[in-house]
């Protein structure tokens, strides 16, 4: 219960947080202030829109189906919300320590699809059903090339848990029994357990794992329906695709669900790729940066440090995220099946192999 | 000819290159374009930096014989209706009371023998012509550097530049008629005293 509490907490501040950000990085980027007027520099405009948003009628169109209208924005943000279920934020907390958990948020994601679906037929609009096809066929894509980026790490790691993927990427590698080789290479005989820092991530244990990454960041976009895959809710043909119904706190859950989905995704990319919450900096000699940037599991350095490294990396993946929407344009839609099936699926596959290949000098 | 295709390595140059290009404008996003008038040097110079302004707090200031809002300063208006009679949208309406005494001189000198009981201009109509501004005799009606003034309610958007309450207006044109009932009383009696005179003459 306290975890549901905190996953709540962190989920709200982190998406009012990024809501702001994107409008004033979007400014910026464009040689514009952006909101200035709620609070300093516009501090508090996505708090304001929040509470307007929930002050709002909530219209239901007269020809849509109720049922599946008014329950699509539940289903969304909770398979959202289910996911961070699993994610682990410092060495000692993890809301659920699955053992496969890694199988089922990749599950319990593509719950998401139902209820975009639901929300776009359930709207009996021509938009909002264009959008939620699009939608769907999108993020059942390139949830392929995105699983197979993720097999690859599971297979380097050999665990389907979030919180032992993340143990085996620092300094602690040790309390799982795992021993890292620069590179993930035994042969070369270069030990980096005490090392830790960056070395022991997992695109440098295994060094391919950073094309997976770029993979994996790149579906993630899309199943997160941010630009430049965002035709779902391509504004200048769509309207808003398939929330164009939707207003007052409806619209205030889809909105929610979209950046928390944003969040999710990132995190997932850390904690897979970027060494989850373990620090960047790594022992040099007599230089114990590693160890001084990492707590003891389950004290309270190790929880702030934890949480610190891991939401640090995160805001950085979602600066970039947001850079993209604002640099990038639209994918056609023709061009986005191209890039999920002829490219990154036949490279993901390809990255499959290396991984077995990479897991076997790992071990000889 | 067939166009020739991009490589893979190009396009993701390209890409590169995008990106660069937006997160260039986002770390100079710390330079901000000053409130500086067109007769700054500078004005049309800004190689980067954000280029809006945080407008109501801070605007560009404008030039000093721009055509804005009309004022009109009714203690220097003779009333003379050149203004509503050179408006091409007929946008000012003036209804004259004429005085019974002399009211006053304006700044200029000159003798104000009218009352206003109606000055009215209606922004909402005005086409800013400044036509009014320059047959005005004694440049009372001018152009001001005030260019932000939206209403709710579009009626807000007439302004009245009299003086006189209704009430004051009424006293006014009761007093000219009673001035005007006895300056024809007075001829009336002249015309009949003369007409008298005339008849025990003859």
């Amino acid at each position: 219960m306290l975890a549901l509490v905190l996953c709540l907490v962190l989920v709200l501040s982190m998406v009012v947080v990024l809501a702001y950000a994107e409008r004033k990085i979007a400014a910026f980027m464009q040689d514009r202030l952006g909101p200035m007027e709620a609070g300093p520099y516009g501090s508090l405009q996505s708090v304001l829109d929040v509470v307007k948003l929930i002050q709002k009628e909530d219209i239901v169109p007269a020809a849509a189906d109720k049922f599946l209208f008014k329950y699509a924005p539940v289903i969304i943000f909770a398979a959202v919300l289910a996911g961070f279920a699993v994610i682990p934020l410092t060495p000692a907390f993890i809301p659920s320590g699955t053992s496969l958990g890694v199988f089922y948020l990749l599950a319990i994601l593509s719950l998401d699809v139902i209820g975009l679906l639901m929300a776009g037929w359930g709207s009996n609009n021509k938009f909002a059903v264009l959008g939620a096809m699009r939608s769907v066929a999108q993020i059942v894509s390139y949830e392929i090339p995105a699983g197979l980026a993720v097999l690859c790490v599971v297979m380097i790691s050999q665990s389907l848990d979030f919180q032992e993927i993340s143990f085996q990427q620092g300094i602690l590698a040790h309390q799982t029994g795992t021993t890292n080789y620069l590179f993930g290479i035994k042969a070369l005989g270069i030990n980096t357990n005490e090392i830790g820092g960056f070395t022991t991530w997992n695109i440098f244990r295994a060094p391919f794992l950073l094309i997976a990454f770029l993979i994996y960041f790149i579906a993630s976009l899309a199943e997160s329906n941010r630009a430049p895959f965002d035709i779902p809710e391509a504004e200048s043909e769509l309207v808003a695709g398939f929330h164009t119904e939707y207003s007052g706190f409806r619209f205030a859950a889809l909105f929610l669900a979209e950046y928390a989905m944003m969040l999710l995704v990132c995190l997932v990319a850390v904690v897979l790729f970027l060494g989850s919450w373990n620090t960047v900096l790594p022992n040099l000699g007599s230089m114990k940066l590693a160890d001084w940037t990492t707590g003891q599991p389950g004290t309270l350095s190790g929880h702030l440090w934890g949480l610190f490294w891991l939401l640090s990396k995160t805001a950085i993946l979602l600066f970039i995220q947001v850079a993209i929407r604002w640099t990038y344009p639209r994918l056609r839609v023709d061009q986005l099946m191209y890039l999920c099936w002829k490219v990154l699926t036949p490279v993901a596959l390809g990255l499959v192999i290396i991984a077995a290949f990479w897991r076997l000098w790992m071990v000889g | 000819m067939m166009e020739e295709k991009s490589t893979w390595w190009q396009n993701v140059k390209g890409l590169l290159q995008g990106f660069n290009l937006t997160l260039r404008h986002f770390s100079k996003a710390r330079n901000h374009r000053q409130p500086i008038g067109i007769n700054h040097k500078d004005y049309f110079f800004q190689p980067e930096g954000l280029v809006t302004l945080n407008y109501p707090q801070e605007s560009l200031p404008v030039p000093d014989k721009g055509r804005y809002r009309l004022h009109n300063e009714i203690d220097d208006c003779i009333v003379c209706d050149l203004c509503a009679k050179v408006c091409p949208v007929n946008c000012i309406t003036i209804e004259s009371v004429k005085a019974t005494e002399e009211i006053g001189i304006t700044s200029d000198g000159t003798k104000k023998r009218l009352y206003a009981p109606v000055f009215d201009i209606d922004m909402a109509k005005c086409c800013y012509c400044g036509l009014c501004t320059t047959v005005c005799p004694t440049d009372c009606l001018t152009m001001t550097n005030v260019y932000d003034f939206p209403e709710v309610d579009i009626k807000n958007m007439i302004y009245h530049f009299t003086d006189l309450t209704p009430e004051q207006a009424q006293e006014k044109r009761e007093l000219l008629e009673k001035q005007q009932a006895e300056i024809a009383k007075a001829k009336a009696e002249a015309k009949a005293k003369l007409a008298a005179k005339g008849g025990s003459q003859t």
